[in-house]
């Protein structure tokens, strides 16, 4: 329980700050650290598997991808980080909104009662992956070849 | 242990903060940033259902977004940096052939 709030803690204030910060590389450490509170989170929910690779794709690969991209369009003549006062009012109320709608919908929702997973398996994600869903698992991995190309191609000087 | 529907409103209250970002920024990644958050909080709920019923279903299909945000996040970032190479800014007020 304590482990819960604690979480949610460092979750919610270093999201805070990636929205507010000014510097896009603190906003981007600041990413990092509400991505390493949710492997923790995933722990907590009995999803190791989950917590591993959330690691190792978004701390280890996303972050350095967006570090390198923050570097590579740094700008030094923009100073002007959000929009208007206009749109930060519209923003707060909406994004208010639909949080209100959302914690009054979970709240309103009886929920059935099942048993919590007690164990961690990550065998049986394995098994989920490449029997039930095998189909699935194939087109995820052509997906991942056509953006890697389509990357490649748009990151492409033009002249080259 | 926490229950369900605290880890729902956890990930409700993240992905606010996220669409927040989304509207209010205009550098294009401090947008990317905030998708993240949200596709965050979207994961954080799978693997709380997941948990929650007792089966592995919930980590598998977190395990899916989680990838299909990489590919997303790999081909934004290319665009971004044409964007940039091409308008000299990543602002988003600047890209407006489309419009």
């Amino acid at each position: 329980m304590i482990a819960f709030y604690v979480i949610a803690a460092v979750m919610l204030v270093a999201a805070v700050k990636v929205v507010r910060s000014k510097d896009l590389v603190r906003g981007v450490l600041w990413l990092a650290v509400v991505l390493g509170a949710t492997a923790v989170a995933f722990i907590q929910l009995k999803a190791d598997i989950l917590a591993v690779i959330q690691i190792m794709l978004y701390t280890g690969g996303i972050i350095t991808l967006m570090l390198f991209s923050v570097l590579l369009t740094w700008n030094r003549d923009e100073g002007k980080p959000t929009a208007g006062h206009h749109r930060q009012v519209t923003g707060l109320l909406l994004s208010s909104a639909i949080a209100g709608i959302f914690i009054a919908a979970i709240k309103r929702t009886d929920m059935p009662e099942t048993t919590p997973l007690t164990v961690s398996d990550p065998q049986a994600v394995g098994a989920l992956f490449l029997q039930q869903h095998v189909l699935a698992f194939e087109a995820l991995s052509v997906l991942l070849l056509a953006a890697m190309i389509g990357a490649i191609v748009l990151a492409r000087r033009r002249d080259a | 242990m926490a229950d369900l529907e605290m880890w729902l409103i956890l990930s409700a209250v993240l992905f606010s903060v996220g669409l927040y970002g989304v509207i209010v920024r205009l550098n294009a990644i401090a947008i990317l940033l905030s998708i993240e958050l949200m596709v965050n909080a979207v994961n954080i709920n799978l693997a709380a259902f997941g948990w929650a019923r007792g089966d592995y279903t919930g980590q598998m299909i977190a395990l899916f977004a989680i990838a299909l945000t990489v590919a997303e996040v790999a081909v934004g970032l290319a665009i971004l940096i044409q964007l940039s190479r091409t308008h000299k800014s990543i602002e988003l007020d600047v890209a407006t052939e489309l419009m």
